[in-house]
């Protein structure tokens, strides 16, 4: 089997996805002559003409806008915004108009579309480049949110994804883009090529939405993670020898609480670990969630790690990130309490 | 060094407010068939001017005059009275019917009925409207059901969207009416999507986005015109330029350009002003715009010139904010009386036949109410059930829907 990175297995996803189906179109911001500025979109213009794969205005309300129409129209629109801390402009579009054009129409406008976005820092993107916004989409009805982590995942989700019949937020975490990060940022970069994960069918398979895959199984905590956080709750479970069993979400929305809970229930403890800040994070919701559903086999307070509420800084990148080394106290935390 | 004194903010004002004379001097009107009609592959940089007058072809004798007149047949124009005159009884139902509690809300057409009802008769089968809430003349110029828009009105057991929405926002895949958000301006650049669509999938369909002068003012609107220049999109955006934004009179949108229609010069997109009261103008205007986006030539942007006769909505009283006898001074007229005096010069029409007909349509609509009210208003009688309002927020309902649903006991 072929091995890829995160990118390539993205743009992989989109390539299958608009040779099987020409109703599928992939723009935005770069993404066409050029591929894109992650290069997730290399290749495709060239490949599918400039009418299926086309550079747009600096405008990402005019992206999913458009995306939105084209929709209605029958297409199925894979849309690029540049860096999901660019979403705000379009955010109007997606929340009062994708997400509830279904419901307000009773079925007659659905709005097929996908908004992938690179999300999360670790690159020294500063505020501005950094930011992991899904809990502003896991709050609409109507919307999907999916968080890939590896290679294998992004193609199959984002292929199932452009196949969903409803609006699909894709946060591509772009720290993983070339190689998984487990918060050691001081150690040589890791590549995908020796990650199990980077182990991609070449051809069409899908990852369906709504299911959560276990990373590690164990049986003293449960993490509960999406991301690039995967591989730091694995690198903290290593580095304390606690026996977490740590669960990759990979989609928020719909979440799979029964793998969550089925988890929790056997280890009777749970730490959350997200990037993004952690007032009204989703972090919250699946905090609010185990203890509805697994109150009475809760033996320690949940704990979360995420990043601090403050704006992604720059300089400090490090002390803002939810490292191993805070990671692995939470775990220590949970496990005394 | 040179000292300066302090600045000041520049808010424009309506000339007039309640209790002055309404005044119209500031609004250029020229004469009827005075406008020049360009080829439909005229460069836009050789007709700019048409983005600063007013396209016109009723002249106050009842005449159709001039190089627009002449789109519609004597039997098109009468449907077209029959159109305009369906919707203001509509209308003037609808009102009331709120007035008597059997919905919560209501948004009324008075003096702007050429546009929407025109624009509909210019398009073809399969064509999409993105409209705003006072479009409905779009559906009744393409005879959807009376009976249907009033279910939705009364949020009833027969309402095709469930109860969903508030009223008036109707949605007709079938009838080419996009889904009404209530977000104002959103639509805009969804029409020029829809558009670029048709053009990506090879076929002849149009597009046409609905907006109104205070919504330009929204980024949606600039996005539209920056996509529809672009890829020369198939697709007619049209500003409705009633005067008012509920209180905020246009000055405030427009600030300091010409016109609405001139911002599409910049973009290179053909601009037109129109007479909105003035069907066969409205028509005229619509059809070349449409044949433009049919035959690949790109966008245009009309600005139908207009007079918002009632309130914003009924939970608005213009009173507060504008003279009460501004709409009679309004130099354009009325659409219907001026559609009416025209088939009566043409010698087709008489006073007595209007009468007539007013009569019939006032049935109609008093016969659609019944009917529909038999499946329930807002209030009373058949409603859209609780259990539904789980359904088609998904294609499949997911998980957590499933268990709210089971929750609330439905």
């Amino acid at each position: 089997m072929p091995r890829m990175t995160m990118i390539e297995a993205i743009r992989s996803a989109m390539d299958v996805s608009m040779g099987r189906d020409e109703k599928v179109v992939v723009f935005g911001e770069d993404v066409g002559y050029f591929g894109g500025v992650f290069r997730c979109t290399a290749g495709l213009q060239q490949k599918y003409g400039t009418s299926r794969c086309f550079d747009t205005p600096i405008s990402e309300l005019g992206i999913v806008g458009a995306a939105i129409g084209m929709a209605a129209y029958g297409l199925k629109p894979c849309v690029e915004v540049q860096f999901a801390d660019y979403v705000y402009p379009a955010y109007d579009q997606i929340v009062s108009e994708a997400a509830r054009l279904r419901y307000r129409s009773a079925g007659q406008f659905t709005c097929p579309i996908v908004i992938r976005m690179p999300t999360g820092g670790g690159i020294f993107g500063g505020q501005t480049h950094s930011q992991s916004p899904e809990a502003l989409f896991t709050h609409v009805s109507g919307l999907k949110v999916v968080v890939p982590s590896n290679p294998a995942d992004a193609k199959g989700l984002l292929i199932a994804a452009i196949e969903d019949p409803d609006p699909v937020i894709f946060l591509e975490p772009k720290r993983l883009y070339n190689g998984p990060f487990d918060g050691h940022h001081d150690r040589p970069i890791m590549a995908w090529s020796k990650h199990p994960l980077s182990e991609v069918p070449d051809g069409h398979f899908s990852v369906e939405l709504g299911k959560a895959a276990v990373r590690r199984e164990g049986t003293a905590v449960t993490v509960l993670a999406y991301g690039t956080m995967v591989y730091v709750a694995q690198a903290a479970a290593e580095e304390t020898g606690i026996d977490a069993e740590i669960i990759d979400l990979r989609t928020l929305l719909p979440l799979d609480l029964d793998a969550i809970v089925a988890s929790v229930k056997k280890t009777g403890r749970c730490v959350i670990v997200h990037e993004a800040t952690l007032t009204s994070g989703f972090g919250a919701e699946l905090a609010a969630l185990v203890q509805e559903h697994c109150f009475y086999h809760l033996e320690a307070p949940i704990q979360r790690v995420t990043g601090w509420d403050t704006p992604y800084p720059h300089a400090q990148e490090w002390d803002y990130f939810p490292g191993p080394k805070r990671v692995g106290e939470a775990l220590v935390a949970a496990m005394e309490a | 060094m040179e000292t300066y004194g302090p600045l000041s903010l520049h808010v424009p004002e309506p000339e007039v407010r309640p209790g002055d004379t309404p005044d119209f001097s500031s609004v250029k009107i020229p004469k009827a068939g005075s406008v020049p009609r360009p080829e439909i592959d005229a460069d836009p940089r050789d007709i700019r001017d048409l983005a600063y007058s007013i396209i016109r072809v009723l002249n106050r004798e009842g005449e159709a005059v001039g190089p627009w007149a002449g789109s519609l047949s004597s039997d098109e124009l009468m449907a077209g009275l029959r159109h305009m005159m369906t919707l203001r009884a509509f209308d003037a139902r609808m009102v009331t019917a709120q007035r008597q509690g059997k919905t919560s809300f209501y948004m009324q057409h008075m003096g702007e009925e050429a546009v929407s009802c025109a624009f509909r008769r210019a398009m073809e089968p399969g064509d999409m409207n993105f409209p705003t809430y006072r479009q409905a003349g779009l559906l009744i110029a393409d005879d959807y059901p009376m009976v249907d828009m009033m279910n939705q009105i009364f949020s009833n057991e027969a309402d095709p969207i469930k109860g969903r929405q508030l009223p008036v926002m109707y949605s007709s895949k079938e009838h080419g009416f996009f889904s009404i958000s209530g977000n104002l301006g959103t639509q805009f650049i969804q029409a020029v999507g829809w558009a670029m669509a048709s053009a990506i999938s090879r076929d002849t369909k149009i597009a046409a986005g609905w907006i109104g002068d205070g919504s330009t003012a929204e980024s949606d609107f600039h996005a539209a015109l920056v996509f529809a220049s672009t890829y020369r999109a198939p697709v007619v955006l049209n500003i409705v330029n009633n005067q008012w934004a509920i209180s905020t009179f246009q000055g405030i949108a427009r600030g300091g350009s010409g016109t609405f229609a001139a911002r599409g010069l910049g973009f290179g997109i053909p601009a037109l002003r129109v007479d909105g009261n003035d069907y066969l103008a409205v028509h005229a205007v619509a059809k070349w715009a449409v044949e433009r986006a049919r035959r690949g030539l790109g966008p245009t942007l009309i600005e139908h010139v207009t007079y918002r006769v009632g309130a914003h909505s009924t939970s608005d009283d213009p009173s507060a904010y504008r003279p009460k006898t501004e709409s009679d001074a309004w130099p354009l007229g009325d659409p219907i009386l001026r559609l009416k005096n025209h088939l009566i010069r043409l010698g087709t029409w008489s006073v007595e036949r209007h009468k007539q007909m007013e009569a019939e349509i006032l049935d109609t609509v008093i016969a659609a109410q019944k009917q529909a009210e038999k499946n329930g208003t807002l209030h009373s009688g058949g409603k859209p059930s609780v259990r539904d309002m789980f359904e088609g927020v998904y294609a499949e309902m997911p998980p957590h829907l499933r268990r709210q649903r089971q929750k609330a006991g439905v």
